[in-house]
């Protein structure tokens, strides 16, 4: 009987190192899987205040309605009614933060209108296109047309 | 990426137009491919009882282990964060076949190869350990792990025990290339890959490829030792290089035949990329070069009497062409399913470089490393007595 | 100035308690939920997006807010969100003329004549935040997932960059940061949306086509929208849960 183990010695050791490697790996995972991990899913809790607390670009509508009565006032009803305030201004969550500070830029009184009104065959043909060359006289369109309200009386 | 813009004909998602997956990835499946398949010859031996292979048992054992240690280096050489890969043991998702490979990569290495090839070696280890001095008495005393007996009913129950691993091991070896296979063929997203045939192919052309390598380097070693090649032991293994690769082709024809009957909404894109970009690599590098004209060769040695030198060649230059061949098809797959656009709308181009992280001489490095780790497992532990025609115990009758 | 030991006391502890409270409030934010440090319940939601593709205008803008938004590489070609262009020959749906010029960053140019006969439109395409998310399957470390409000999210902390996940999306919204070496796609303004606001591209949108939703939300136009628009998902039979409908989609769309 001593002889079988004797024998069999080598294998007993191997056995020993394997084990040695199952223990030294629950270890590791006890270090090393990150806090909160596997609470709400297949990935770390964190992850999600990560992906939340990035800082605000676009500062949103409702931003720019709290000060700005009379733009609210002169869009209602109008063809622009739906249409974001920095979908034509740009990203102003910085100016809306600190208006005094950071100053809202005026766009350009042609090209930002052409970016929606510019003809295309591919855009619906209920929306109104208007090719420069031949309507404006080379103008801006605010000289006729009022951005917030564009429907000329 | 601008020259690679100027190059996308027709329309690609824009996120689409860079490849992924580079040369790296398509080595790692040939790699792993290799293993599997001199493991399986390796394991004709020990658990078929083929006699006639036995002289090139160990060589199979150390060149799969040789090439299994390689394997995990494209891929860490190809993550945008290697140092975070252990996470794949941390927390692996146990939904991704990705995450799996870990657990199936160490568990053929320890339990299957290592073990294995312990057990087969154990005699001359410990008798190295006895005969050698410095630094070298203390590898073998290490791997030996400072047990000195080798008494007769030991090593009986070594070879008991060798034998079960082997047999636990042709489904691992199985598993560890049939779940690169499955990596692909579980992508519903991208047809190219998307098949259940896909496993079984990319096992089939593993077994061709790592018979292919076993049978080369049989020869090759044969040849610098200048000891006799055993045209027995030769033959056999020609003859089920043979056999797989029967099996192989059909299976891929099988793919074949069955995309072109079916022709769905990717056909027509996929057959247009397989007629242009993928010309030279498929149709003659992978089936005219690499399949039909080894096939042809192969098929010849089984019907014709061929001499020995005859033979030899043959056996040689099916051997070559089939190790490029299976390249090849990793190469299509893999690249081949990138080129094409999930919108059915268009291709864009490869660009290979040469000296960056995942280029072309990465590549050649990490396929010449395995050669060098197997000259030194060869020198550690020799495939064969000195002096001897190559087998363990007897020569092959 | 506390003048008395009973003053003192009723100071000293009325502080004692308003550091517990800040304390404690302290902790839940850096606790890093958004749901204790915002008010935001994630049981609460379930976020999808509706585009009308019978409103896009292609005007860009939503590509060019994503950007700004979201801080995504202007070079050479990574995009959260592009913008589609659709011309199909007449009664030839299999072959549609498709393109995307920097993914509609600077809008379309026009046409140089309509073609004859040939319809198109615009369809613009982000991450579809998929309820079966073929992307988040085969993760194999958890990196990316998909929040219980119904965000498929990435950890860019863990992230391996295998890029296993940008092969296994059929909508091609996945691409690897440059920057960071990690995966990095649509978020559904997750910053945004956690805090009441609309998503960057719903935001700048103007003619509404592209409008955020919240499905758990009883009083959300979504489901208005949902009833009376004949409403797709991009590639249905891939099964993905896909939460961005689109109205008035096209059978030529891929």
């Amino acid at each position: 009987m001593s002889h079988f183990f004797k024998d069999t010695e080598h294998l007993l050791r191997m056995a020993g190192l394997f084990a040695a490697g199952v223990v030294g790996f629950v270890v590791l995972r006890a270090i090393f899987v990150p806090a909160g991990f596997g609470e709400l899913g297949h990935f770390r809790t964190g992850a999600l205040a990560d992906n939340q607390s990035r800082p605000l670009v676009f500062a949103g509508r409702e931003a720019c309605e709290e000060c700005h009565d009379e733009v609210v006032a002169l869009r209602k009803g109008g063809a622009h009614a739906g249409v974001g305030c920095e979908a034509c201004h740009g990203a102003l969550a910085a100016h809306a933060g600190d208006p005094a500070t950071v100053q809202a830029r005026r766009p350009d009184p042609k090209a930002t209108c052409l970016i929606c009104h510019l003809p295309n065959a591919a855009k619906p043909t209920s929306f109104p296109q208007v090719d420069p060359s031949e309507h404006g006289d080379g103008q801006a369109c605010t000289s006729c047309h009022r951005p917030h309200n564009p429907k000329v009386q | 990426m601008e020259t690679i813009l100027q190059q996308v004909q027709g329309f690609m998602y824009p996120n689409e137009i860079e490849l992924q997956w580079s040369i790296l990835i398509v080595l790692y499946p040939f790699i792993t491919g290799l293993v599997a398949g001199a493991f399986i010859l390796a394991s004709l031996e020990k658990v078929f009882r083929v006699e006639a292979v036995k002289p090139t048992y160990r060589l199979a054992l150390l060149t799969a282990l040789a090439f299994l240690l390689v394997a995990p280096l494209p891929l860490q050489l190809h993550l945008g964060h290697p140092e975070r890969s252990l996470e794949m043991y941390l927390t692996p998702h146990t939904s991704s076949a990705m995450a799996m490979f870990g657990f199936v990569y160490l568990w053929y290495l320890m339990v299957v190869l290592v073990l294995e090839i312990w057990l087969d070696y154990r005699e001359e280890i410990v008798l190295r350990a006895r005969s050698s001095r410095g630094a070298l008495r203390l590898l073998y005393r290490i791997m030996s792990l400072g047990v000195d007996n080798i008494s007769p009913q030991s090593l009986k129950i070594d070879e008991k025990l060798a034998r079960i691993i082997t047999i636990i091991g042709v489904p691992s070896a199985f598993l560890l290339h049939g779940y690169v296979g499955f990596i692909f063929g579980s992508v519903k997203a991208n047809p190219w890959w998307s098949t259940p045939l896909m496993p079984i192919v990319f096992l089939f052309s593993a077994m061709v490829s790592g018979i292919a390598l076993v049978m080369l380097m049989y020869m090759v070693v044969s040849s610098w030792r200048r000891t006799g090649i055993d045209m027995r032991c030769l033959d056999t293994i020609a003859r089920y290089l043979f056999y797989a690769f029967i099996i192989d082709f059909s299976l891929e024809l099988l793919d074949l035949v069955h995309r072109i009957y079916e022709a769905d909404e990717s056909f027509k894109s996929l057959d247009f990329m397989v007629h242009t970009k993928l010309f030279t690599s498929q149709i003659v590098i992978q089936i005219v070069l690499g399949t039909l004209l080894p096939l042809g060769l192969l098929f010849l040695t089984q019907v014709a009497r061929l001499s020995e030198r005859a033979r030899k060649t043959v056996y040689g230059t099916a051997g070559v062409l089939t190790m490029v061949g299976i390249f090849a098809m990793r190469w299509n797959v893999v690249i081949g399913g990138q080129l094409f656009s999930k919108s059915f709308l268009g291709y864009t181009t490869y660009k290979l470089d040469f000296a960056t992280r995942e280029g072309l001489l990465p590549a050649i490095v990490l396929m010449i490393l395995p050669f060098v780790i197997l000259a030194l497992l060869v020198r550690l532990l020799p495939p064969w007595e000195p002096n001897d025609a190559g087998t363990k115990t007897t020569a092959c009758p | 100035m506390p003048t008395t030991r009973r003053e003192l006391l009723q100071k000293g502890s009325a502080l004692l308690l308003l550091t517990g409270a800040a304390a404690a409030a302290l902790e839940e934010v850096l606790a890093g939920t958004p749901e204790k440090a915002e008010g935001y319940r994630l049981q609460e939601h379930w976020w999808a997006m509706t585009i009308d593709i019978g409103a896009c205008i292609g005007c860009g803008n939503c590509v060019r807010a994503c950007k700004t938004e979201n801080d995504v590489p202007r070079e050479p070609y990574y995009f959260r969100t592009w913008v589609e262009r659709y011309r199909v020959p007449e009664g030839d749906l299999e072959h549609p003329l498709v393109d995307s010029p920097n993914g509609g960053y600077d809008g379309f140019p026009e046409l140089s004549q309509p073609d004859k006969g040939a319809k198109s439109f615009f369809v613009p395409k982000l991450c579809n935040h998929c309820a079966h998310s073929p992307c988040v399957q085969v993760c194999p470390v958890g990196a990316t997932f998909e929040s219980p409000d119904g965000v498929v999210l990435v950890d860019t902390t863990y992230c391996l960059g295998c890029r296993y996940c940008v092969q296994a999306c059929p909508y091609g919204c996945r691409f690897i940061d440059p920057r960071s070496h990690t995966v990095n796609k649509c978020t559904l303004c997750y910053h945004r949306i956690t805090r009441g606001l609309t998503t960057a591209c719903c935001e700048t949108c103007p003619t509404g086509a592209r409008r955020l939703g919240d499905l758990k939300s009883p009083t959300d136009p979504i489901h208005e929208f949902l009833r009376t628009h004949t409403v797709h998902v991009l590639k249905p039979q891939m099964a993905t849960g896909s939460k961005v409908y689109y109205a008035a989609l096209d059978g030529s769309v891929r």
